[in-house]
């Protein structure tokens, strides 16, 4: 009992000394709690349902954030990689019958193909010259996808894939844990060397290129990251759907993500999965209005902007935190002394 | 056949590059990347199609009615919604995607999604070597010309021009020269929809109305654009008539090439910027790269 008191201690103190100090982190305990026991208190299928799709969209979100966020390599047709995705896993699973484990991963490795193939042109090509160009690759594999109505479907797509699972419990609690799971890889892999490194690129690349590190190498490598995780979210799209259709590469799809990434505010991650939490049950309860729903989102997108041009989330935590000005650690707006080095705050 | 392509590659060409031109415009002088371009342009087409439909007002009245109307929308989005935050070019960009989305929608429930038409200025065709060519696409194609040439005028002969050109070229010296930087930005906004407007004006008799129009012409200006080289006015004609072409010449000779004419067109875009990164007239500009 001794040593599992000490420990049991231990984990409190750790817990009330690196959590509770901060709102943000609390936010983010009481968010994967909620996540978690939501089935406990409600085994609503259309819930579950649009909780299931928001997990997924929220990795899209988020895998548009590493790339367009970080290394700033503004990409409009990220519905390239979903769709990518989407499709691979969809022809794997008709035709070679693999189940949606082994198809999803091969879906995101096609995806990763696919950011391999349209990183090597855009290397060349800056800010809205690049922008522009990848705009343009999804709705070319939706000229190639509808030319070929026998592989591909057409535009009715494909359908009749295997189920996720079994039931809309358990598919509930894959995709919230892959979410939570590829979410923390994405925030972690942003917070490495090589997440510095990606900042460092969209700030000065020249400055970085000067600095000896091969910027081709990290913009392809971001490419293809962000390819791996957009084509994890249309794999497991396409298995909960039991449909990919021609509708994952649209244009509204790639718009769709940049809204969300760009609303919960860039360079952070965790902002894109807030935004489409927030933005994607929204536009469920907008149903009761259903000529409106476009219009009421679109007036939500703009009016927050106009207000919060840096995004919701970061305007939120700077009202939340202040930053100490001599150790730039985060402390609760609330405080007057840094809790780590007590200067004094603002 | 060859007829056909040419008067169809013709006016397909002077539609992109009306619409690039204006939305080349804006980019080079206020860096503001405007999805919303041809939403304002299929907004000009249904204010012409209810001012002719409902109203029974003259085609020509309409077509006033509709460039003043999208012209007046066009700056007063600006100024409410994309003036505040012009700093931030994230958000800019999806505050005009908000746009597009927010004109959408409110055409879809003024007009519903039905495909809707409006009738030709003139009827009746020509005979050229047995191929049918209709007064109205002459028509198009003239009115097309001729916006053409009024913009190169206004941009090369007028001062506002220079001011336009000038702060394209350099905003912070621009404004060292006493130019109201803001206030170009503005009058810019206002041709840039204005002629999007004039764009809606010329082409309305000869495509359907629905309210999902404005998708694939910004495609195919964002790709104009590009290829003729961003901020060129230039390089958006000269690229407006190559994807025009392109796209009439794989709709009439390929099979499934209604499918295939973006693919195709957006195809050689690419093509061309693995060559030439800057487009086929852009100008290199170290700091921005």
């Amino acid at each position: 009992m001794g040593i599992f008191g000490f420990y049991l201690k231990k984990l409190y103190t750790i817990f009330k000394g690196e959590v509770l100090v901060l709102p943000s982190r609390v936010v983010v305990v009481l968010f994967v709690l909620a996540l978690i026991f939501l089935p406990v208190f409600t085994e609503n299928q259309y819930l579950l349902r649009i909780m299931v799709l928001t997990s997924i969209f929220a990795i899209f979100a988020a895998s548009w954030d590493l790339l367009s966020g970080f290394t700033g390599q503004m990409n409009f047709g990220h519905a390239l990689f979903f769709g990518v995705g989407a499709y691979t896993t969809a022809l794997v699973n008709l035709h070679a019958h693999l189940p949606p484990w082994a198809s999803i991963p091969l879906g995101a490795l096609a995806a990763v193909l696919a950011g391999l193939i349209i990183g090597i042109p855009c290397l060349r090509l800056k800010g809205t010259y690049l922008a522009l160009t990848t705009l343009s690759f999804p709705i070319i594999l939706i000229g190639l996808v509808y030319s070929f109505p026998d592989l591909t479907g057409g535009e009715l797509g494909l359908s009749g894939l295997d189920r996720l699972s079994g039931s809309r419990l358990s598919d509930y609690y894959i995709t919230a844990g892959l979410m939570l799971g590829l979410c923390t890889i994405m925030w972690k892999i942003t917070e490495s060397n090589t997440g510095t490194i990606f900042h460092a690129i969209r700030e000065d690349e020249v400055a970085v290129r000067a600095s000896g590190i091969n910027t081709t190498r990290y913009k392809l490598l971001a490419f293809c990251l962000s390819g791996f995780f957009a084509g994890i979210s249309g794999g497991l799209y396409a298995h909960f759907m039991r449909i990919a259709g021609p509708s994952t590469l649209d244009m509204s799809m790639s718009f769709t993500v940049i809204i969300w990434a760009i609303f919960g505010g860039i360079v952070t991650i965790y902002g894109p999965v807030a935004a489409v939490f927030i933005l994607y049950p929204l536009m469920e309860f907008f149903q009761l209005w259903p000529e409106y729903r476009m219009l009421l989102f679109a007036a939500v997108v703009l009016f927050t902007l106009l207000y919060m041009p840096d995004g919701l989330i970061p305007w939120l935590r700077d009202k939340a935190e202040t930053e100490c000005p001599r150790c730039k650690v985060k402390n609760i707006a609330t405080r007057k002394k840094c809790r780590i080095c007590t200067a004094d705050l603002d | 056949m060859i007829l056909d392509i040419l008067m169809n590659g013709l006016i397909t060409g002077s539609t992109y590059a009306l619409l690039a031109i204006g939305f080349s415009l804006i980019f080079g002088v206020a860096r503001i990347v405007n999805i919303a371009h041809t939403a304002f342009y299929m907004v000009a087409s249904y204010i012409i199609y209810f001012c002719i439909q409902k109203l029974g007002l003259h085609p020509l009245w309409a077509s006033l009615v509709a460039v003043i109307v999208v012209t007046l929308a066009g700056l007063v989005s600006y100024k409410f919604f994309i003036d505040p935050i012009r700093e931030h070019e994230g958000a800019v960009l999806i505050a005009t995607i908000a746009l597009a989305m927010a004109m959408q929608e409110i055409l879809l429930l003024i007009f519903k999604g039905d495909y809707l038409t409006v009738p030709s200025l003139i009827s009746g065709y020509l005979s050229i070597f047995g191929v049918k060519v209709f007064y109205q696409q002459i028509l198009t194609f003239g009115m097309a010309l001729l916006i053409l040439a009024a913009l190169w005028a206004l941009l090369m002969k007028t001062r506002l021009g220079l001011a336009i050109r000038s702060t394209a070229e350099d905003r912070e010296v621009a404004n060292l020269m006493g130019m109201d930087e803001s206030r170009v930005a503005m009058m810019t906004m206002g041709i840039s929809v204005g002629l999007a407007g004039l764009t809606g004006v010329v082409i309305v008799p000869l495509t359907t109305l629905s309210p999902f129009m404005w998708m694939n012409p910004l495609v195919m200006m964002m790709a104009v654009v590009v290829l003729g080289g961003l901020g060129s006015i230039k390089g958006s004609f000269v690229g407006a008539y190559i994807l025009g072409f392109a796209v009439t010449l794989v709709v009439f000779l390929i099979p499934m090439g209604a499918y295939l004419k973006d693919s195709v067109a957006l195809s050689i875009m690419i093509l061309v910027l693995i060559i030439r990164p800057e487009g086929l007239f852009g100008v290199r500009f170290e700091e921005e790269r």
